[in-house]
């Protein structure tokens, strides 16, 4: 297995030398609005990355540290949903969509997503190894609950940070299946759904590098953000387990 | 709570109520008591999806732990590049499923793939990797593979490192050779480990949609159809909203029933 070569170069095999050019890019640009779905792609995968940290670690930081009753009930249905199959929950996910008139909006693509159970459980956790003593000095210097979870929490919760915001920002740029359903105008598209329908629907008329091209262009960034933070990246998915 | 409310918990109750219902979505709904169900049953495609994607996780789970079993001993040596090879093997993993099958769609192309120009060149002849009915599956298979087996690798090595060296040095002494210590000693002190990826690649694996989707469309004759790829088609092709449904919530109980077995028969193990 020669995972070791990268993308470009596998796929430069088996493409004869001459449309190693730039032309199978150009000719892509032409073809499909790739720029605008590289934005779209960028202000969705950030939106809900933002949204997870922030949801996220106020939801733990109540589970982890306010005492109320249902507290523990709480979480065990958040563990629940968290086991719940996705199949169950795509066909009616897509009718609230359609009576919210939210189909082909951003909203359909971010909202669904801004809670997540991983990584609320993964923020509690986190949250349980800060000393109360700390957020009680917090609370008598005035400070009230949100500045609590964003002056005196966040800078001490890099790691958990760091691991929730990696997850869910690769997860977010590669999902695929739910954008298929809930956009259909073009100009909307995420990145992964343009070159799927671009390498499904015959518009790339059998040009491999046209297709290999947009291939390339939708790996590129991740890969770019791999190359820096690797180390993060490895350590991140191997501490939940969770691809794509 | 209200994000719960809505996102979650209203769909799960609406996607059973759904069940015992026909909707188009712009027509209004129509009950239909259980002849979802009855279709179901009767629904060839929909078994068949179901048969592919468990035939997917019979050829996908065993390979996945072999070779990364395999890849994870290797590094776990002292080699040099260490960080290097582990850094490639990664590199499938956090980049788009799409981009994966793309690439691969060319390797196991009929004509001008790498893999038959392979076999042209050392005198075989070209195998139809993704148009024969009876190993389509498996190349799809194969792939999703190499894609995973990164990060699988890296649980590995988490795990092998986990083994006292103690034991090693205890079996040295006894003059046990490397296949012996491999069997005897890592297989069991790692077994935590495997039953994780099992699960974990379990799991990933029953929502496998877009490989057969963009490699082959489900063909042919319906031997790569995952059941996700066909509720997707019965839900947004058809707009069968309630079967659709339907089916969703019987693969759940599939899903349910395979990993219940799995722990059971992890528990037992142990």
């Amino acid at each position: 297995m020669a995972s070791i070569a990268p993308e470009n170069e596998i796929g430069s095999l088996t493409i004869m030398p001459t449309s190693l050019t730039l032309s199978s890019y150009a000719q892509m640009v032409d073809k499909i609005p790739i720029g605008g779905a590289f934005i779209n792609s960028l202000i969705v995968a950030l939106s809900i990355t933002i949204g997870v940290l922030i949801f996220g670690s106020m939801i733990g930081y109540a589970l982890s540290k306010l005492v109320f009753r249902g507290r523990e009930l709480i979480f065990y249905v958040i563990i629940f949903t968290m086991t719940l199959p996705f199949q169950i929950t795509l066909i009616p996910q897509y009718i609230i969509m359609v009576k919210f008139g939210w189909i082909d909006t951003y909203w359909a693509l971010i909202v669904p997503y801004l809670i997540n159970a991983l990584s609320i459980i993964m923020f509690r956790q986190y949250f349980k190894s800060i000393p109360d003593s700390l957020i009680d000095a917090a609370r008598l210097d005035g400070c009230n609950e949100l500045q609590i979870i964003f002056r005196i929490l966040w800078p001490n919760s890099m790691p958990a940070i760091i691991t929730i915001g990696i997850i869910t920002f690769m997860a977010s740029w590669n999902e695929v299946l739910w954008p298929l359903i809930v956009i259909r105008d073009e100009s909307l598209m995420t990145m992964p759904q343009l070159v799927t329908l671009f390498a499904v629907g015959g518009r790339a008329e059998s040009q491999l590098g046209v297709k290999l091209a947009s291939a390339v262009m939708l790996a590129l960034p991740i890969v770019l953000a791999y190359l820096f933070f690797q180390k993060y990246f490895i350590q991140s998915m191997a501490s939940t387990g969770i691809k794509e | 709570m209200v994000h719960f409310l809505m996102f979650v918990a209203f769909p799960v109750v609406f996607s059973v109520v759904l069940t015992f219902h026909k909707w188009n979505i712009i027509a209004p709904m129509e009950y239909t008591g259980l002849n979802n169900y009855i279709l179901l049953f009767d629904d060839k495609i929909f078994l068949k999806s179901v048969g592919n994607t468990l035939i997917f996780l019979l050829i996908h789970i065993p390979l996945q732990i072999i070779i990364a079993l395999f890849i994870a001993e290797i590094l776990n040596q002292k080699i040099k590049l260490k960080g290097a090879f582990r850094g490639a093997f990664f590199l499938p993993v956090i980049v788009s499923g799409v981009v994966v099958t793309i690439l691969w769609q060319q390797l196991y192309g009929f004509d001008t793939g790498l893999f038959n120009r392979l076999l042209t060149g050392i005198g075989l002849g070209k195998i139809g990797w993704l148009t024969d009915p009876d190993i389509a599956m498996a190349s799809i298979a194969v792939m999703a593979t190499w894609k995973n087996v990164g990060l699988y690798i890296i649980l590995f090595l988490v795990g092998l490192q986990t083994v006292p060296t103690q034991y090693y040095e205890a079996a040295d002494l006894e003059g046990a050779n490397h296949w012996q210590k491999f069997f005897k000693i890592t297989l069991p002190m790692i077994n935590p480990t495997i039953f994780m990826v099992v699960i974990l690649s379990t799991i990933g694996g029953f929502s496998l949609f877009i490989e057969p989707y963009i490699m082959t469309g489900g063909g042919p004759l319906n031997s790569t159809i995952s059941a996700v790829l066909y509720i997707y088609k019965q839900g947004f092709f058809y707009y069968h909203m309630g079967y659709a449904a339907t089916l969703g919530l019987f693969f759940a109980f599939i899903i349910l029933a395979v990993v219940v077995v799995q722990k059971k028969f992890i528990e037992k193990d142990h």
